[in-house]
């Protein structure tokens, strides 16, 4: 059974629709990657998938033992962040706060749950600097350990390569495709399509009619995949 | 000098309005560093008003106990505001600002006009600027915000995380399940509270500083979320009673400035010493 299935959305705000028709569903393992143009709907859907924002129609079911609270989510940066004082363990011990509980300290476990994803994204020795001194990806990979603490089902990355350079762009990429060979199912959405084609299982193509939803291999035979496949994998 | 404030702390009203005093400073300061954080420093300053202007119709209403009125009308207003203002940011600056001198203006008005105290100037001047001395306090008074400030600070440490996750990042805790709504809800009550208790010691114009000051100072120097919140405890906590003892032996200095007063040199001084650290301002 899929883990999230998605039938006919439609999405919009304030009663203005910015995209529909969308129908897509994801599987324990899946790599989706969500294209499309600014303005084409991407965040909204991703609103929508964390229940942040009710879709207009259509139905979004959950299922294969996933719930709201096991999404972990890499969200883009916003402007508070920018000069909140806080240290990197002190923002991946946020993620573990939907475990719940009523305590001002967060426990042993999740202490030891930090710890671990500060590992694995090889930032253990940034734990006591401050997040916002570090650069563009070290903050990135500190997001992701957040989102690992919250959950080891499904992450949803929101644009993660924005701003960053080509070197470390790429060295995210290749931790994101880490995570997903370990068994978490990966949603992203990006406006790179030639990375999209590169690493994603399946690709869901928002942007314009008709969409598109199906596996990377059946992608670069429509004409908007081919296009990008023969460019190389270009950013658009 | 010395024998002088030694002599004003023998009395236990000087006493209780020292401990109250601090347990708002400290409460304030508690609160601030989120709002600050969260780009709502001037929600205390708005909110303020409006307890200003309620606190005019409960003067008028001439009712013994005022907080009877100010408490449930702020606090209603702080839940409004915080509202309004999460995801339209302009529309919620304009309505803030539309609210805060709307409730200030009808609030003179009213006292103006109805109120049938032989000192107007007098009751609006430490309405808006604090009692002028500490010893003014009524007993009541002070045990309310006694209370009060206790409540916010078991409200916060307990809350502590989820009050961190929302401020960091409130839609990463929305979407991992983590109620953020009601949280933010929680934050908006608190700061209403705060703002009423802090008016009697302050004013109603000075609470801002009460709120802003010690969280900005603290963050001059300090770099995780915990450390802020302690060294702006602490500053605060040090301000409010170096304030209360300058405004003490007679001088005529008012409580709320002094405090401020304080609060200001002590910024100055983590700036500088921030900047000598090396830390980017």
């Amino acid at each position: 059974m899929a883990q999230l299935v998605c039938r006919d959305l439609a999405l919009g705000y304030d009663g203005k629709t910015v995209a529909e028709h969308i129908s897509f569903e994801v599987s324990k393992g899946n790599y989706l990657c969500i294209v499309g143009e600014n303005g084409s709907g991407k965040s909204t859907l991703v609103k929508t998938l964390l229940h942040l924002k009710r879709p207009l129609s259509g139905s979004l079911e959950f299922g294969d033992g996933l719930a709201q609270n096991k999404i972990g989510y890499l969200p883009q940066q916003t402007i508070v962040q920018r000069d909140f004082p806080a240290s990197v363990r002190e923002v991946v011990l946020s993620g573990c706060l939907n475990r719940g509980g009523f305590r001002p300290f967060y426990n042993k476990a999740e202490k030891a749950l930090a710890a671990e994803a500060m590992e694995k994204m090889g930032i253990t020795a940034l734990a006591g600097r401050c997040y916002r001194e570090l650069s563009g990806g070290q903050q990135q990979r500190v997001l992701l350990a957040r989102a690992l603490c919250a959950t080891r089902e499904l992450l949803l990355l929101d644009e993660p390569v924005a701003g960053l350079d080509p070197k470390v762009t790429k060295e995210m990429y290749e931790l994101i495709k880490q995570l997903n060979q370990e068994g978490i199912t990966i949603i992203m959405v990006s406006h790179d399509v030639g990375a999209a084609i590169r690493y994603a299982s399946h690709i869901l193509h928002v942007s314009r009619e008709p969409l598109f939803f199906g596996t990377t291999e059946e992608y670069v035979k429509t004409p908007a995949g081919a296009a990008f496949a023969a460019l190389g994998g270009e950013q658009l | 000098m010395i024998n002088q404030i030694l002599y004003f702390f023998s009395f236990p009203n000087v006493q209780y309005a020292l401990i109250v005093g601090i347990l708002i400073a400290l409460c304030s300061s508690l609160l601030g560093v989120t709002l600050v954080l969260k780009r709502f420093s001037f929600i205390g300053d708005g909110l303020s008003h409006v307890a200003f202007g309620a606190l005019a119709i409960a003067m008028v209403l001439k009712l013994t106990n005022t907080m009877i009125i100010v408490l449930p009308v702020t606090v209603l207003t702080a839940i409004l505001l915080l509202r309004s203002g999460q995801n339209t940011k302009i529309k919620g600056d304009a309505s803030l600002a539309m609210i805060s001198v709307g409730s200030l203006a009808l609030g003179y008005l009213i006292i103006n006009l109805f109120a049938k105290s032989a000192n107007i100037s007098g009751d609006v001047c430490s309405t808006l600027f604090g009692s002028t001395s500490i010893l003014t306090l009524k007993s009541t008074d002070v045990w309310i915000c006694g209370i009060m400030s206790i409540l916010v600070i078991v409200l916060f440490l307990v809350f502590y995380r989820q009050i961190f996750a929302v401020t960091f990042d409130e839609n990463f805790a929305a979407a991992t399940g983590v109620r953020a709504n009601l949280y933010n809800l929680l934050i908006a009550v608190i700061t209403a509270i705060v703002i009423v208790v802090a008016m009697n010691l302050v004013g109603s114009l000075l609470i801002s500083a009460l709120v802003i000051f010690p969280a900005l100072s603290a963050m001059r120097i300090f770099k995780n979320f915990k450390s802020v919140i302690l060294c702006s405890a602490i500053i605060s906590t040090v301000a409010a009673f170096l304030g209360i003892v300058l405004s003490i032996p007679g001088q005529g200095a008012p409580v709320g400035s002094s405090i401020v007063a304080v609060n200001i040199v002590f910024f100055l001084i983590f700036s500088l010493i921030g900047r000598i650290l090396g830390g980017k301002s």
